[in-house]
């Protein structure tokens, strides 16, 4: 429950805090940090057009995906405090019903016949596919390192060995950055503020949904976001007490919020065929984490 | 009461081939279809009995030639009956339909039906014959059955080619299996199952293995394990959609049972053997499903799926050997009951996505993917029903898909934690492939299903009407029913599954027992959660229709930059959604592409075509019968017409046949001769 809470009062300002960081560090004064959530109220508050071409695929799919995601959100644990839901093995399920989330998004776009979406819902596909090789390599390499298969289990046992524990942790964060990125449809893969659909991903997707749903659309990215950010912060509170253990979740999440900012204002986005070999880093950086913890727990012996 | 129950069923299909003679085109498919449904109705109640009272067995005394006939019904026989019976059940009802377009070809129409009753009687009856002389012939009328039934469009020069392709592998098949019973016959003189047993225990370790690898590749040969799984796509396409259906379901899944019942009897190294099929069923896997991707066809898309989910299906094989080589209950567990499970729900999802691909095929007369569109607006029933199939096909909860793979990453993760860097090593490598696989997946079906149904037609084709009928579309929701009743309260199979995995190694202890009870709760866990997130979908739309219900909704063209025409030809197309994944996977697949491109000031007609081409196909299968091809072609020279040449033969013939002892004898004295030198 105290995760579910501190996330979507995370997701309230994430977004405000990342356009923060880059308007300061081009030099502008920018948006107060809710700004991108009064953008989001502001939508849900219009009415729609709806395309005569769609179908009620494209009327259910953002509602889906926002379930999707809230779903996810239910299952992160914070410190010793598991999510609503936790059972062995959740992290699959984790995985799988973002993936419905997404494959009903994809369809969406393709239902809307347009010439444009369909560009976006197939990098998106691509990209997601060669994301998730390298989410279930990291949990499985901390499956292996804690012998448990659960995030809440996985997480609070995490640092009651050595202290290598908060070297993988590090090196899980960077992977975890990187995917929120690729999932998000950010810098360096993607660029939310580009205005030509043929360089967009996820934005091209939703050119058609207006009003409310586009206003769920948002903000489930905020709320992705800042999911991401809470295990992140998972690798590092382990089973500290919650005085300590909140401040760290809000110091770690504001961190990544700054780190994404920091990222945006001073890369450019990679041409779009590079892309796939981008991604495939992150796989190698998880395998390169799974032999950490062979090395580790002496396998090679 | 089985035995009873059992000959009924066959006395049944021998009456209703001899009823059909004296019918005309309607009675015919009333008596099969009613025959059919009888069929499976005795067939399930056996299954069941066999199920709540244990293993039947009985034999019968058999002639000279095969000694005893034993038929034992045990629980793996009860299970996969239980699959194919559905399966046959919802086909036949919706194949029923499918045929009406094809009313006046009477002979060909009982043909199919007589094929049809031998194939459904045939299934059953390998899965409970365990004498192999027996087995193979009714796997002969099983093979010959199928054949009548993929090639109900004869008069198509691509049917009949897809069928005999399929002919001469499925003899392959054959083959391969009379070498593997019959050393097994030799060896110890018997023709009962329990013989491979006997034999294999008193064998070392690699001739077990040579046994195995024998009846395994048989067996993968009708399963479509890669590199032997080239008819699937040739025959699949080719078929009519029920029987795609069921051949997909259940007739591939016959090799499955094979390859677990040779696995229940051979005594030999599990790890070697788990190992072995583990890497077979992950090449099989990928392959598959990356081929599958590129294909333009419907219906062969869908076969390449086959292929995939053969491999899954590998995958816990594999793994549930590994257990039992390893002593790891947990893996057995694991291992065998996602395999089983997944052979039902494989069937569940992929029969539907072929009828489905029927229904659009009836009403388009088209299968290329690129041409389509928009179809969900036409076919409303087809688009959802299709759309829950690729769901679950995907694996994504909360459909049956995600339940069986659940259970292999189950096993695949919890194995993890094991001393063996070898084993931890390919266990790593079995989940990567399994998430490929299940990314890959949704590419291809989000391909498929959003191209095919969604948005406006591609090409103007005359659309046939009335295609969902009320009694075409009942089997399909029938089948929905079942796949939603399995991704939502998995346990209903729960202790099917466990007597079935029972029959594997020496007995599951009680810490097995409470393994299982684990993973069961698991499910369990799992399948309410995948409630609740349906309930949490509807609520959250429904919340929305709340708001937004006082709101202004507009209706307009979709946003095309500017852009006013017609943009049923601006869309994106199959071709161009894959083409990042084409470039990806360019290395490995072999893909013919021609272009001709704008040229000049007033530029003709622009194209550009891909073919993808099966590489292994290419490389195993084609070049080397073209090798062939090209020797024997060098005795062309003799076959000349000549009449008078052919008379020269046959006189050098029986020339030689005369002369040849003579000019031996001879031979023989000389060299005698010499020997006294």
């Amino acid at each position: 429950m105290v995760s579910l809470l501190l996330i979507l009062l995370m997701s309230l300002f994430f977004t405000g805090f990342i356009i923060r960081t880059k308007s300061i560090l081009s030099g502008r004064k920018g948006p107060g940090i809710f700004q991108p959530m009064r953008d989001i109220f502001r939508l849900w508050k219009k009415g729609s057009v709806y395309s005569t071409t769609t179908s009620f695929i494209f009327q259910i799919a953002p509602s889906a995906y926002f379930a999707s995601v809230l779903m996810a959100v239910l299952m992160v644990p914070h410190g010793r405090n598991p999510g609503f839901i936790s059972f062995d093995g959740d992290f699959i399920m984790f995985a799988y019903i973002l993936a419905f989330g997404k494959f009903l998004m994809i369809v969406s776009a393709l239902d809307t016949g347009s010439s444009f979406e369909g560009m976006g819902a197939s990098r998106e596909a691509l990209f997601s596919m060669l994301v998730e090789p390298a989410f279930f390599i990291l949990l499985g390499s901390f499956a292996l390192f804690t012998g448990q298969t659960s995030f809440h289990d996985i997480f609070s046992t995490l640092h009651y060995g050595s202290q290598v524990s908060y070297l993988l942790g590090a090196l899980a964060s960077f992977v975890l950055v990187l995917i929120a990125m690729i999932e998000n449809s950010r810098m360096p893969l993607d660029d939310p503020k580009t205005h030509l659909e043929l360089t967009m991903i996820h934005e091209v997707m939703i050119l058609d949904n207006s009003g409310f749903d586009l206003g769920t659309i948002l903000y489930t990215t905020n709320l992705k976001f800042a999911m991401y950010g809470a295990i992140i912060s998972n690798f590092f509170i382990g089973v500290l007490p919650y005085e300590i253990s909140i401040p760290m979740f809000f110091i770690i999440q504001l961190g990544f919020a700054i780190a994404v900012g920091v990222i945006e204002s001073f890369m450019a986005r990679f041409r779009m065929g590079h892309n796939p070999q981008f991604v495939f880093i992150l796989t190698s950086v998880s395998l390169l984490i799974f032999f950490g913890v062979l090395l580790v727990l002496g396998k090679f012996a | 009461m089985e035995k009873t129950l059992i000959e009924i069923c066959n006395l049944l299909a021998i009456v209703a081939i001899v009823g059909i003679l004296f019918l005309k085109t309607k009675g015919r498919g009333i008596l099969t279809i009613g025959i059919i449904t009888l069929q499976v109705i005795i067939n399930t109640v056996v299954a069941l009995s066999v199920f709540a009272n244990g293993p039947v067995e009985y034999f019968y005394p058999g002639s000279f030639v095969t000694g005893a006939i034993p038929v034992r019904i045990d629980y793996l026989s009860a299970w996969f009956i239980l699959v194919i019976s559905f399966t046959f059940l919802t086909g036949a009802w919706y194949g029923i339909q499918y045929m009406k377009k094809y009313i006046e070809q009477s002979d060909n129409l009982a043909l199919h039906a007589v094929a049809f009753l031998l194939l459904y009687t045939s299934l059953i009856d390998i899965c409970l014959v365990q004498n192999s002389i027996v087995l193979l012939v009714i796997w002969e009328i099983m093979a010959l059955s199928s054949f009548v039934v993929i090639i109900f469009e004869h008069y198509k020069s691509t049917t009949l080619k897809a069928g005999i392709n399929f002919l001469i592998q499925s003899h392959v098949c054959i083959l391969l299996l009379t070498i593997a019973f019959m050393w097994v016959k030799v060896k110890t003189g018997t023709f009962d199952f329990n013989a491979i047993s006997s034999f294999s225990t008193t064998q070392t370790k690699i001739t077990g293995f040579a046994l195995f690898i024998l009846f395994f590749t048989g067996f993968a040969i009708k399963a479509g394990f890669v590199p032997f799984h080239t008819w699937l796509p040739l025959a699949h396409p080719a078929a009519p959609a029920h029987i795609s259906g069921i051949m997909s379901g259940v007739i591939i899944k016959i090799g499955i049972y094979g390859i677990l019942r040779v696995l229940m009897l051979i005594k030999t190294d599990m790890v070697t053997v788990g190992y072995f099929i583990l890497f077979v069923s992950l090449i099989t896997g990928l392959y598959g499903v990356m081929l599958a991707i590129v294909q333009h066809n419907l219906k062969k898309l869908l076969a390449y799926h086959s292929i995939e989910n053969i491999g899954i299906i590998g995958i816990g094989i594999g793994l549930g050997c590994l257990g039992l080589g390893y002593n790891n209950q947990l893996l057995v567990l694991a291992g065998f009951g996602g395999a089983l499970l997944h052979v039902l729900n494989h069937s569940l999802f992929k029969s539907l996505l072929f009828f489905s691909a029927g229904n659009v095929y009836q009403a388009k007369h088209m299968m290329n993917i690129e041409s389509l569109g928009g179809l969900i607006k036409r076919m409303p029933h087809t688009g959802y029903l299709f759309l829950i199939g690729s769901l679950a096909i995907c694996g994504l909860p909360p459909f049956n898909g995600f339940i069986s793979e659940f259970f292999l990453y189950n096993g695949l993760f919890h194995g993890l934690v094991s001393s063996n860097l070898q084993f931890i090593l390919f266990l790593l490598f079995s989940i990567l492939a399994l998430v490929i696989i299940g990314g890959l997946a949704l590419i291809c079906f989000t391909k498929a299903f959003g191209i095919v149904f969604l948005g406006s037609p591609r090409e103007e084709i005359h659309e046939e009407k009335n295609i969902e009928v009320p009694m075409r579309i009942w089997p399909m929701y029938l089948i929905v029913l079942l796949i939603m009743i399995i991704g939502l309260f998995p346990l209903i199979f729960n202790t099917y599954l466990l007597n079935v995995i029972s029959l594997y190694g020496p007995g599951l202890n009680p810490q097995a027992k409470v393994h299982f009870g684990e993973i069961l709760t698991q499910l369990s866990i799992v399948g309410w959660y995948s409630l609740g997130f349906v309930a949490l979908v509807f609520l959250i739309y429904n919340l929305k229709l709340l708001i937004t219900r006082r709101r202004i909704v507009n209706q307009d063209t979709t946003w095309g930059c500017a852009y006013t025409g017609q943009t049923g030809k601006l869309q994106y197309t199959a071709s161009s959604f894959i083409r990042s994944y084409r470039k990806l996977a360019e290395p490995i697949l072999s893909i013919k592409k021609k272009k001709e491109e704008a040229k000049g000031l007033y530029p003709g007609i622009i194209m550009q075509k891909t073919h993808a081409l099966d590489k292994i196909e290419t490389w195993l299968i084609d070049k080397p019968l073209l090798k062939v091809r090209k020797f024997l072609g060098s005795f062309v020279f003799l076959q000349n017409g000549n009449i008078q040449a052919y008379i020269l033969y046959g006189f050098v013939f029986v020339g030689l046949a005369l002369l040849l002892p003579s000019i031996i004898e001879k031979i023989v004295v000389i060299v005698k001769f010499l020997n006294q030198l």
